[in-house]
């Protein structure tokens, strides 16, 4: 659905300045996957989204989009894309209708009536469809922007930010409409600063920065960084019990913590039953095991931090 | 041309919600058509009594190539003054599409409602097309529609035929059918290339507003005695203007494509 090859935007501010916004861009996401892709602020993600979505060329490198290349197939590219832009941008004075059904006629779309009604149902606006889009709330006006952007049924939406700036309500309500997107088998390029809502949403993140440091599913990156690791909540802990527990083949750390024994391992299901019994045998009480979960976010600050340390190197 | 049509009629309906747009769309073309009306009306033999009776040797020489000689020195003098007044009508399409374009360009860099707008399909040449006919058309319609209205008036204030005949002849017919077309187009890419570069409609209307100096040129040319406004200047003003015009189409052209309106309009 979304391939790209090296694709790089270079801006020529003045002759002598270039500023590489992004640099050998690879990527390859399937249909129906939602792809999270985080970096800092300037870290060229809108610019990656503007060249995806042919608004933008790009200086090297290839991109295609559901079969139709960027920068050959520009109108098609356009025409089978949906994008919601960083800022919602209505047509303020319009109502939520006529903001829907222009779109819906620039999209060439055959049932226009029919299309507007659908996503304004679909998104609770249908009673406020004759009022103008500039006395809607942030979060109507994000939903409307939404409903823009699928009018057309793209097989391919961009998602730049499209819960900022919501209340906690509202941005629940947009991201349930995501997670029904990806039940619908689109492909969603999702842009966005809310690691929690990502690592919720995506099947896959990639954290970028210029160019792409890391790519995988949230669980993966979770193991590449961390390892996985399981606490086991003990009424009593035994010192002793931490140097046993590390003694079992398999087992790559373990560490007290208050009361909690904290064990990285591979393969926990395998080891679990096998340090339960352990400390059983040794007369610990276990009151409850869970696997700690690194956040997305903790995974996020450590990639940008190496990316850093890692250039200041070079 | 489905697009250009879409296009144009969502320019009108958000531009025309715009009161300050409504004003000048409305009250500057019935000014402009009333002030001629009242002027000749006031410049007529019967209310202006012995002004009124001026023989055409009272007429300054430069005047009388522009008045036949059985035309009375009054009849000479009111074709003076509404050679002045034509160039109202020539100001119109230059005013009302800069202040239509100002508001939908830097109206939608305003709200962002440009880089949605950019993702469809449409074609940066339709785009364009769209919103400068949205821009132009009105005031071309407008200026005709003016000068119509002016026509009929002629005759019920009482104007002599030798003046109406003059005012339906070559010279104002070049300026208001040929002339102020030209100059629309001139006003609405003068108009997109400002407003690329600011962000507030109101500067971009000023600064657009230029558009009237080449006018405002004329008018003193003709007050000043330098030039008699009559077919020849007029041709050689509209030769002028599409070559103005060429010039700006391609500067409007330009500067209005998708990855410079995203990255370098400020």
């Amino acid at each position: 659905m979304i391939e790209t090859n090296e694709l790089t935007k270079i801006f020529t501010i003045k002759k002598s300045a270039d500023i590489t916004a992004v640099q050998d861009l690879t990527l390859s996401i399937p249909k129906g996957e939602v792809f999270g892709f985080l970096g800092p602020n300037g870290a060229g993600k809108t610019t990656t989204i503007r060249m995806l979505t042919s608004l933008i060329a790009p200086s090297s490198g290839t991109a295609r989009i559901n079969g139709y290349q960027v920068g050959v197939d520009d109108t098609d590219v356009r025409r089978s894309v949906g994008i919601l832009t960083e800022s919602p941008g209505l047509y303020e004075r319009l109502s939520a209708y006529r903001n829907l059904a222009i779109f819906a006629s620039l999209y060439d779309v055959e049932d226009v009536d029919g299309q507007v009604s659908k996503y304004l149902h679909m998104l609770g606006l249908w009673s406020r469809r004759d009022e103008p889009a500039g006395s809607f709330s942030k979060g109507m006006r994000q939903k409307l922007a939404i409903a823009r952007a699928l009018l057309h049924e793209p097989k391919v939406l961009f998602l730049d930010e499209p819960t900022s700036g919501l209340d906690p309500e509202a941005a629940r309500l947009v991201r349930s409409f995501i997670e029904g997107l990806r039940g619908e088998g689109r492909t969603i390029f999702l842009c966005t600063h809310n690691l929690t809502e990502a690592d919720r949403l995506c099947d896959r993140i990639g954290i970028f920065k210029s160019h792409l440091i890391e790519v995988d599913t949230p669980e993966n990156l979770r193991e590449k960084f961390y390892g996985r690791r399981v606490v086991f909540h003990l009424r009593q802990l035994n010192p002793a019990w931490v140097d046993q527990v590390r003694g079992i083949a398999g087992v790559k750390d373990a560490q007290a913590v208050e009361q909690k024994l904290v064990v990285g391992m591979e393969n926990p299901e395998e080891l679990n039953p096998q340090i339960i019994r352990l400390l059983v045998g040794a007369g610990a009480d276990i009151e409850f095991v869970g696997e700690l979960r690194h956040s997305l976010e903790e995974i996020y600050i450590q990639t940008m931090q190496e990316s850093e340390e890692q250039e200041v190197a070079a | 041309m489905k697009h250009i049509k879409i296009i144009i009629r969502k320019e009108w309906s958000e531009v025309f919600k715009n009161r300050l747009v409504l004003f000048t769309l409305i009250f500057m073309p019935l000014i402009f058509t009333l002030m001629p009306l009242v002027m000749l009306y006031f410049t007529g033999g019967d209310v202006m009594g012995d002004v009124g009776s001026l023989e055409t040797a009272d007429v300054p020489a430069e005047f009388l190539s522009v008045c036949s000689p059985d035309m009375t020195g009054a009849e000479c003098m009111q074709i003076y003054v509404m050679n002045e007044f034509l160039l109202m009508f020539m100001m119109m399409p230059v005013i009302i599409p800069v202040t239509i374009a100002a508001y939908s360009i830097v109206g939608e860099k305003a709200t962002h409602s440009l880089e949605p707008l950019l993702a469809t399909p449409v074609t940066t040449a339709e785009l364009l097309a769209g919103k400068s006919l949205a821009a132009g058309l009105p005031a071309i319609l407008i200026g005709w529609a003016s000068f119509g209205l002016f026509l009929i008036g002629l005759p019920i204030l009482g104007v002599s035929k030798a003046v109406i005949d003059y005012i339906t002849g070559p010279t104002w017919l070049l300026a208001v059918l040929v002339a102020g077309p030209l100059m629309a187009i001139a006003s609405v890419n003068l108009a997109i290339f400002v407003s690329s570069r600011v962000n507030d409609p109101r500067v971009a209307e000023q600064i657009s507003g230029v558009m009237i100096v080449p006018i405002l040129a004329l008018i003193f040319a003709q007050l000043a005695g330098l030039i008699v406004i009559n077919v020849m200047t007029m041709l050689s003003f509209i030769g002028g203007m599409a070559l103005l015009d060429v010039g700006l189409i391609y500067l409007g052209a330009s500067i209005f494509q998708r990855e410079k309106i995203l990255t370098r309009w400020k």
